[in-house]
């Protein structure tokens, strides 16, 4: 399983790069705090210098230095070329249809990329309760498409998941359009082992592209339901230098920052 | 008309038990000083309204105040969990909460409706979430031109709403800059708003026209409180306490724990003591 780690990139590096790829210069993302923010900021600051990264805070057009802890960090406000009410965000720029991709984290995710976040067993009386989904109902299907972003693991991915707090393909095939959903949906899924893509026709996620030195045999393990791989499976190019300095530069800054803060730290 | 008042009788005169409430802030401008101060006075029954619960309906929740909770994002932004109202939740400790949970867009829109004087709020929005099964005041109309079917919540209307923001005038008029978040609506939404500010400034003769400005007309109550947002932020003023929010995780995790944590920082400190605790986290000038 350390393969990655003696190529010199860890997984979850591998993953965040691998997600940052997939952005362009000309896309408009709002971003989900985490893994989603660090590839967004990653795109921004290698290959997508013009990208549009708007927080639901409601900040547009925002470059901070460092990753925001929260989606409401000051740095966000003070980079951004406008900042809207909240209100307004989610009326006019997520509904009134100008967000190009959504992207967002999950707890659990199931194979048509069905998202919870709100709780791990029955919602009256839950195992676990999450902290529910914020922006996220409305996120899923009022972005023109959704990237999803997570490690891989059997609790994460799961046949069934526990509630719909944001809807992917539903059951698969056209469930999306018979609800009256006419956005994409989600469109690309990148875990820290590969990239998976929905199947055309039933929209199951498929494996597209391992990470280097991962095996098929490894994603199937950490994968709570039975993986389709593609034909012809590639490899995902591994992480290029700039990418990786980047990408820890920036967790770095980040990390200084947020213990800068701490009372009583700073002697 | 607006009364300047110290922040234990502008809440004593404006907050009572079982009242509907709102204390509002998107990460941002959050008024922790006046959550303190609800605590310190002991108010029971409460339904707390807010899209972002964060650390003060944490403590509220985590000290039997609450009846009822509204809300969107029931956690620590960036950090996880809330664990005094996941015990709550879970547990039913210290007391059972009653859950009502929607998206942000259906707070939002809420809200908005509530400032409108609406009774409802329409927009796009739940469609395939799991939500609408589970929450009654999620329901759905129909489109009188198109035939879309559309998602419908409630309008708020809080009977009090408390906020934190940059200044006021001496006439009682509030400016709020910076993420201005659901603020606006949630004092326009309100029977009653307080807000606590910064500072006091004579007027606003040299601000640029388009900023926020609450007029004095539509607040009851302002107290001055510097630093009343920590560990949350104000633009211009100080830096979000970040490592708080992460140690918050720490001391929220274990009841005994959060018990004294309470009795250090809210029961035994008081409204004045907000000024030094961001001290640290003001930019130099």
């Amino acid at each position: 399983m350390s393969d990655a780690k003696n190529m010199g990139f860890s997984p979850n590096e591998m993953m965040t790069i691998a997600a940052s790829r997939a952005l362009k210069s000309d896309d408009v993302c709002f971003v989900g705090i985490g893994a989603p923010s660090a590839a967004c900021n990653v795109a921004r600051l290698t290959h997508a210098p013009d990208i549009t990264l708007i927080y639901e805070s409601g900040t547009i057009g925002t470059a901070p230095d460092v990753l925001p802890l929260s989606i409401g960090d000051g740095e966000l406000c003070e980079t951004a070329v406008t900042t809207v009410a909240v209100p307004e965000m989610f009326r006019y720029w997520l509904q009134g249809g100008r967000i190009s991709i959504g992207f967002l984290g999950a707890a659990q995710l199931d194979k048509f990329g069905n998202i919870n976040t709100t709780v791990i067993g029955d919602y009256a009386h839950p195992k676990t309760r999450l902290p529910g989904g914020g922006g996220a109902p409305e996120i899923a299907t009022s972005s023109k498409q959704v990237y999803i972003t997570m490690a891989q693991s059997k609790r994460g991915m799961v046949e069934k998941i526990d509630f719909f707090t944001s809807f992917g393909h539903g059951d698969g095939g056209d469930h999306r359009q018979r609800l009256g959903i006419d956005t994409a949906g989600p469109t690309l899924l990148i875990t820290d082992l590969a990239i998976w893509k929905p199947d055309p026709v039933t929209k199951e996620f498929t494996v597209v592209s391992l990470h280097p030195g991962v095996t098929r045999t490894q994603v199937q393990e950490t994968c709570g339901w039975v993986v389709k791989f593609a034909e012809a499976l590639d490899q995902t190019p591994a992480p290029t230098e700039l990418e990786l300095k980047t990408l820890r530069d920036l967790q770095a800054r980040t990390k200084a920052a947020h213990q800068g803060t701490a009372k009583g730290k700073a002697a | 008309m607006v009364k300047f008042l110290p922040l234990t009788e502008a809440v004593a005169e404006n907050l009572h038990d079982g009242d509907t409430v709102a204390f509002e802030g998107f990460t941002h401008l959050i008024p922790t000083a006046a959550a303190h101060e609800a605590i310190r006075q002991g108010f029971r029954d409460l339904t707390l309204i807010r899209m972002t619960p964060d650390l003060i309906y944490d403590q509220m929740i985590g000290m039997g105040m609450a009846r009822k909770v509204v809300f969107s994002y029931v956690g620590n932004p960036g950090v996880g969990l809330l664990r005094r109202a996941r015990d709550a939740i879970e547990n039913g400790f210290p007391r059972a909460v009653e859950v009502e949970e929607h998206s942000h867009a259906g707070m939002a829109n809420a809200y908005e409706a509530g400032a409108a004087g609406l009774p409802c709020a329409v927009f796009r929005g739940y469609r395939g979430a799991g939500l609408a099964s589970v929450n009654p005041n999620i329901r759905s109309v129909t489109c009188p031109f198109t035939g879309e079917v559309l998602a419908a919540v409630p309008a708020i209307r809080p009977d009090v709403t408390f906020i934190h923001a940059q200044k006021a005038d001496r006439k009682g008029n509030v400016l709020v800059e910076g993420i201005i978040g659901i603020q606006k609506e949630a004092v326009l939404a309100a029977k009653r708003a307080v807000v606590t500010v910064e500072e006091v400034v004579d007027n606003f003769d040299d601000l640029h026209p388009n900023l926020t400005v609450l007029p004095s007309w539509t607040i009851a109550a302002i107290s001055i409180v510097p630093g009343g947002s920590h560990p949350s932020y104000t633009h211009g003023y100080y830096e979000r306490d970040n490592a708080a929010y992460l140690e918050w995780d720490e001391i929220a995790a274990d009841r005994d724990r959060f018990q004294a944590w309470i009795q250090k920082n809210v029961i035994e400190s008081s409204a004045d003591d907000f000024a030094s605790r961001v001290e640290h986290l003001r930019k130099a000038a």
